[in-house]
């Protein structure tokens, strides 16, 4: 099936590209990669890089070199829950180290890894400005934090669900 | 009993209002005083009156670099019939900071409000805002506030009957914390890699798709608010000496209030880290052993040159105080990312983290930079694992000494002096990990000399 926003989406890319001044649509290429890792199963395919290359007018090149710049986009799928951990300093002061291992215990995923079920994902990311309230980790649009051993099962439980 | 407490936490012209219940609602925010700089500024000030006032005030950049905000309006250029822009700086990504996201979580009207006044004195009819992408939610409340101002008239055309038209944008990053740099920050704005451009041109002359622009952080643009309420020279005569007005601090690591404070820059370190109305001591009754009191890219200290400077004296929660000494037994008030450790961390460990956020942030551009991270990366990481050797210090001094100064932009020095200053102050910790590499994975060094007293020597 060939890549293809819905109305609705095609209607937020219009609103999107509205925000620049005339001919400047590149500058909406963040956002809509945003939204189309969302519309098309949490990542960006080859086709879909191509597909929204031609809805901005944009030579393919130019969405690949921005989508493999970006951390936040997938280039590979992922799980359905994606659990993206902070280890830089403020966070491994506070055990994030302790909650890596002990997702690696519940579901016997490393980072980069995703559980064969295709429910988890786990990936390791550096400072997501949450220090105070650290250890923690991001779950599609929220933060979790002050994660705990408990919490982790709690999430897990739920997401199960 | 409540307002002696008040007083003696120091004046708040950011927070004062933050946890009135609903604050993040145009009603209450409204009914609370807020807009009022727009009405002045925009029905009894020219936009110069309202830069001059910013330029009185002393207000100095809260990213980090804390470059004099009105003096970087002025350098705006104002050439006729090119549009001029405003972009607020919300990638707030260093390593230890999340001052803005409280910010714009619970009173983003104030962030709104100022972005208005600001607008008007740069003339940017079309403003901004550029938000790490993993702050997601926000996005929403930003948007939510900025509807609530345009439907209320503070947005739009002929605001208030002045002539003047603005409008402002929400845009998402997508994790890159190179973004930070205004330059990047620019061209991820105009859909590109977040490459800094080389300067000059400065985006004062030459910025978002070529025209003159002021990029400024939130906090910097939220404290236009109370300098155009107060005047400039009010909010100069709160701080002591450069470092006016209030400062927003995000403390975090060992201590038992982690959180976001706003300070008047005129308590000592010792009083920040220990009382109850900041971070309340440290866990557990743990001691201090080491802070790094801007942002993970600022010079760590041991707790005895922290509390103290090297001449003896008090340090303080300033820009001046906080950077005594210079490199050699000082540090800086960079973004406010005060991070504490207490005597169980490893600062070897906690260098390798930071060398690591480094290198997966380099962009890639400058070879000291893209290379040398990941050398330092490895060379810590072997240290911490016990497979150091000795020369391997002396090896991580030479690289970073090699990125500082040699990048296009200030990412190499950024990531330079942390490994820099945990060397200059922690040399024998490390020694000790070379030295024992097996008992260096059983146990951590520990508090060793770092908190006694500092024998003066002048």
């Amino acid at each position: 099936m060939p890549v293809q926003f819905s109305e609705t989406a095609l209607a937020e890319v219009k609103r999107l590209v509205a925000r620049y001044p005339e001919g400047k649509q590149k500058s909406a290429l963040l956002p809509v990669l945003h939204l189309a890792q969302e519309q098309f199963g949490g990542w960006l395919s080859t086709e879909t890089l191509d597909y929204v290359a031609s809805l901005l007018q944009l030579s393919p090149i130019e969405v690949y070199e921005v989508a493999t710049f970006y951390s936040m986009y997938n280039l590979q799928p992922v799980g359905k829950h994606v659990f993206e951990v902070c280890q830089t300093g403020p966070c491994m002061l506070n055990g994030s180290d302790e909650i890596i291992e002990y997702v690696w215990e519940k579901l016997g995923i490393r980072p980069g890894q995703t559980t064969t079920d295709g429910l988890f994902t786990l990936k390791t990311v550096e400072c997501l400005g949450a220090c105070g309230y650290a250890p923690m980790m991001q779950m599609g649009k929220h933060y979790r934090e002050h994660l705990t051993r408990d919490k982790v099962d709690q999430i897990i439980a739920e997401s199960r669900k | 009993m409540l307002k002696a407490e008040s007083n003696r936490m120091g004046r708040k012209l950011l927070l004062d209002k933050a946890h009135v219940e609903n604050i993040r609602l145009y009603e209450v925010y409204r009914r609370e005083g807020g807009y009022r700089s727009v009405e002045k500024a925009l029905k009894s000030m020219s936009p110069d009156q309202v830069t001059d006032e910013v330029k009185k005030s002393g207000l100095r950049g809260r990213g980090g670099a804390g470059f004099p905000a009105g003096l970087k309006w002025s350098f705006l250029a104002k050439p006729e019939g090119v549009p001029r822009y405003l972009v607020v700086n919300a990638d707030e990504s260093e390593p230890g900071t999340f001052k803005d996201r409280y910010l714009m979580e619970f009173i983003p009207h104030l962030l709104i409000e100022g972005m208005i006044t600001s607008s008007y004195a740069l003339g940017s009819t079309t403003s901004y805002i550029y938000i790490r992408g993993e702050y997601a939610w926000i996005v929403d409340i930003l948007e939510q506030a900025i509807a609530e101002a345009r439907h209320n008239g503070w947005l739009g055309k002929n605001i208030l009957g002045s002539g003047f038209d603005c409008d402002i944008h929400v845009q998402r990053g997508a994790g890159a914390y190179i973004c930070g740099e205004e330059t990047a920050l620019l061209e991820s704005l105009e859909g590109k890699r977040g490459n800094p451009r080389i300067k000059p041109p400065f985006p004062a002359v030459k910025g978002l798709w070529g025209c003159p622009t002021v990029v400024n952080n939130v906090e910097t643009i939220a404290a236009v608010v109370p300098i155009i309420n107060e005047g400039g020279e009010e909010y100069a005569k709160i701080g002591i000496g450069k470092s006016t007005g209030t400062k927003l601090i995000s403390a975090c690591g060992n201590i038992n209030k982690p959180g976001v404070y706003e300070i008047d820059m005129t308590i000592s370190v010792e009083e920040f880290i220990y009382s109850d109305e900041y971070c309340g001591g440290i866990p557990n009754g743990r001691k201090l052993k080491a802070c790094i009191p801007g942002g993970s890219s600022v010079p760590i200290l041991p707790a005895n040159l922290l509390l103290k400077t090297a001449k003896g004296e008090t340090r303080l929660m300033n820009y001046e105080s906080l950077a005594d000494g210079g490199f050699a037994s000082g540090s800086m008030m960079g973004s406010g990312g005060f991070i504490v450790m207490d005597d169980r961390q490893c600062v070897v460990r906690h260098t390798y983290t930071l060398a690591r956020f480094y290198r997966h942030e380099s962009c890639g551009q400058c070879s000291p930079c893209r290379e040398g991270t990941g050398w330092m990366e490895k060379i810590l990481w072997n240290i911490e694992t016990g497979k150091g050797k000795m020369s391997d210090i002396d090896l991580l001094w030479d690289i970073q000494r090699k990125i500082e100064g040699n990048t296009i932009c200030p990412l190499g020095d950024a990531a330079a002096w942390p490994v820099a200053a945990a060397i200059r102050h922690f040399r024998d910790e490390f020694e000790w990990h070379v030295n024992h590499p097996e008992e260096a994975q059983t146990r951590n060094y520990g508090l060793a000399h770092y908190a006694d007293p500092l024998v003066l020597t002048a």
